[in-house]
């Protein structure tokens, strides 16, 4: 098999994946936070889960909570905004935007017609939403909550099986998912309160509610996905299924090989010269991958799953379906 | 082009920004490093709490106070160490607890602050109030005067703009509209403690509850003696963020996206009007020597030099996967400084070891401490 060619089947068979890679099993809850560092590939690996979802017949949404667009940018999609999008067969993307959550959450509140179109033209209420520290979190998961209801509040609302969030990198991953909880404890009473706690409820269900940890197999990477599991059972208290150990890079050499090569290292032919010492990078980068890997899976308490790096230029959507197909 | 060195001469001030990812904690620690080695006193800020600086300057903890780094771990690397290097990781929230202690007029207004529940929200969470928090500690320990340079590590932010606008943001939030509006006698404060509440309040303390409002209104209370103090303050910020002594790098990877956010964060920064220094594009794929037709000639010469054809099939393979990648770098690059209107994009190359200690610093200062033949040669070296 050639490496980077064009002509090469971008993806196995169905049934052949289906024998070799079953699916993620967390796949069967309602939410799935995708999370990690920044860089680490979280939305395709997000995209990646809700194409395997989508293909095993879920009906499944991707969100996006930084209104980068990112997801879309894979599906080569135009913004999708504040939309349910329908990006494949079975699954829609849709960027949570918060102003926008927070005026469908009053819109829901309150019945009465005339008392919402006061709230919205009262600056007053701009200024206080704006001046609440967290609530423009707090309305984007009870966005994300309200998208994993059967009973969609939103009329004429989609259901789904599964909701994927491309949460924000870690840091700031931890306090976006603690927002209910701290929402709680300071408003004590009404309805802002009451929706915290189920909010908070939900998010630490384990039966419904999962994380994905993204890492990369470098030495830093490494101890901050460790600190992160910790950080989300302990602090958050939700569910860590799986940590993914994303590009990683193929064993093409052994150690002997590599020995073998190294004579050609100093050889006079130019261009075989810097093959052989491709090769040895190649051979140096992927060992010590495989010794951050085994650090990974001593220092975390999931099942820890590998992908492959992907040999492409850029990553578009066949690179995901590639990911999904791997995705155990 | 210049090397980082000769950007850096006579600045007091370095901000390393980009987004998440691209390496900007290791290229802050490894210049600081390397402009310490000539001899300068300088201490590198960090304000990610994943410990990443301290974790590659060898140190076991940082916290808010600047701590030395042992000028024996630098020789064991064959680092001449002329200067000094100091670090230190900001501690947001101690930070902004000193800010509040200093600025507060009296002690009763500080305890009411510190003590209030959405200050101690803010203070911890309020997105942008890190970011200010960085800003504050820089300026702090610029007007202190104990270093020659400081550089700072920015923040990781879900988007490189959130960085430069989080000062502002902030100040906004605290002096700003929403903040008179609490402030006038018949303002909300009194509003929300007096019975004369207005529908439109009424209606969001039923969404809310009325215990935030309460203790916001107090919150914008305490805070109402101090506004001039932030005000000032920030103003001095945002002028030695100006200053012609400060140098912003840029720091990214050679994918799509981080380029394409470089691009998008050095056309904020010219609006700004603040002082672009240059480009870092981190882990580059360098160009080896180009493969011509379809690799053929490689597999057979491979082959007759490894006397095993399916070894050398795999090399070939390999190689090509490479040259695709240091294609599309190069690509991405070029794109970049066409854009930045500049030749100077310094690259630093993706290394065989993952860079995480010392050793690996001084592997990448002699990238970016190299003027661009002299990073040729080191990477054709190496290539």
């Amino acid at each position: 098999m050639r490496g980077y060619s064009h002509d090469r089947p971008l993806f196995l068979p169905v049934a052949k994946i289906a024998r070799n890679c079953p699916i993620p099993d967390f796949l069967d809850k309602r939410l799935v936070f995708v999370t990690g560092k920044g860089g680490v590939g979280k939305t395709t690996v997000a995209v990646a889960l809700g194409l395997r979802a989508a293909e095993e017949g879920k009906r499944t949404i991707v969100c996006e909570v930084s209104s980068q667009e990112n997801a879309s940018r894979i599906f080569d999609h135009t913004e999708v905004g504040f939309h349910e999008v329908e990006m494949a067969e079975n699954l829609w993307s849709i960027s949570i935007d918060p102003d926008e959550s927070m005026r469908e959450y009053v819109l829901l509140q309150l019945k009465v017609r005339a008392m919402r179109d006061l709230l919205f033209r009262s600056r007053i209420f701009s200024y206080l939403a704006a001046a609440t520290p967290g609530l423009k979190e707090l309305v984007t998961i009870g966005k994300i909550w309200e998208l994993a209801q059967l009973d969609r509040k939103v009329k004429r609302g989609r259901k789904y099986d599964l909701v994927i969030v491309d949460a924000p990198a870690t840091g700031h991953g931890i306090g976006f998912l603690q927002t209910p909880r701290t929402f709680a404890s300071i408003a004590r009473v009404g309805p802002i309160h009451a929706q915290a706690q189920t909010l908070d409820r939900f998010i630490t269900d384990h039966d419904h509610t999962g994380t994905a940890i993204v890492a990369l197999p470098e030495e830093m990477p490494v101890n901050e996905s460790a600190a992160l599991e910790r950080d989300l059972r302990s602090e958050v208290g939700v569910a860590v299924d799986r940590v993914y150990l994303n590009g990683l890079y193929p064993e093409r050499f052994s150690k002997e090989e590599a020995e073998r090569l190294a004579e050609l290292a100093g050889t006079e032919n130019g261009l075989a010269r810097a093959a052989a010492r491709a090769a040895l990078s190649e051979q140096s980068r992927a060992r010590s991958q495989r010794a951050q890997l085994s650090r990974l899976r001593r220092r975390v308490e999931a099942p820890v799953k590998t992908l492959p790096f992907l040999f492409e230029p850029d990553l578009g959507v066949e690179a995901a379906r590639q990911l999904s197909r791997k995705l155990h | 082009m210049s090397s980082v060195g000769d950007i850096l001469d006579g600045k007091s001030i370095c901000i390393c920004a980009g987004s998440g990812g691209v390496g900007k904690t290791t290229t802050s620690a490894a210049i600081a490093t390397g402009m310490a080695a000539r001899g300068l006193r300088v201490c590198v800020l960090t304000i990610d709490p994943a410990k990443r600086l301290a974790d590659s300057l060898g140190l076991r903890e940082l916290g808010n106070e600047a701590e030395q780094v042992d000028p024996k771990l630098f020789e064991r690397h064959g680092i001449e160490m002329k200067g000094e290097l100091w670090a230190m990781m900001l501690d947001a929230k101690a930070t902004f607890d000193d800010l509040v202690a200093r600025q507060a007029p009296d002690e009763e207004s500080r305890d009411r602050v510190l003590g209030n529940r959405i200050y101690q929200q803010i203070s911890n969470a309020l997105a942008g109030s890190q970011e200010y928090m960085a800003m504050e500690k820089l300026f702090e320990l610029h007007t202190e005067g104990r270093f020659d340079l400081l550089v700072l590590d920015t923040p990781p932010t879900r988007n490189a703009l959130d960085f430069l606008d989080a000062p502002r943001r902030l100040t906004q939030f605290i002096e700003g509209r929403s903040l008179r509006v609490f402030m006038r006698p018949t303002g909300l404060a009194a509003r929300v403690a007096g019975r004369g509440a207005s529908v439109a309040l009424s209606v969001f303390k039923r969404i809310v509850g009325f215990d935030l409002l309460a203790d916001l209104a107090e919150f914008f209370n305490a805070f109402s003696g101090m506004v001039d103090g932030f005000q000032a303050r920030a103003k001095r910020v945002n002028g030695l963020l100006a200053d012609r002594r400060t140098c912003f790098l840029v720091v990214c990877g050679p994918q799509g996206e981080p380029i394409d956010e470089a691009v998008y964060f050095h056309r904020k920064l010219v609006e700004a009007k603040l002082p672009f220094g240059g480009v870092i594009v981190n882990k580059v794929h360098y160009p080896a020597e180009r493969l011509r037709g379809d690799g053929g000639d490689l597999r057979a010469a491979l082959a007759a030099k490894l006397g095993d054809e399916e070894l050398a099939g795999r090399v070939a393979e390999n190689f090509a996967d490479y040259q695709a990648l240091s294609e599309r770098d190069a690509r991405n690059i070029e794109h970049l400084a066409a854009e930045l209107r500049t030749k100077g994009v310094i690259q630093v190359p993706y290394l065989d070891e993952d860079v995480h200690d010392l050793g690996g610093l001084a592997e990448i200062n002699r990238y970016l401490f190299a003027s661009s033949e002299e990073r040729i040669e080191i990477a054709a070296g190496r290539a």
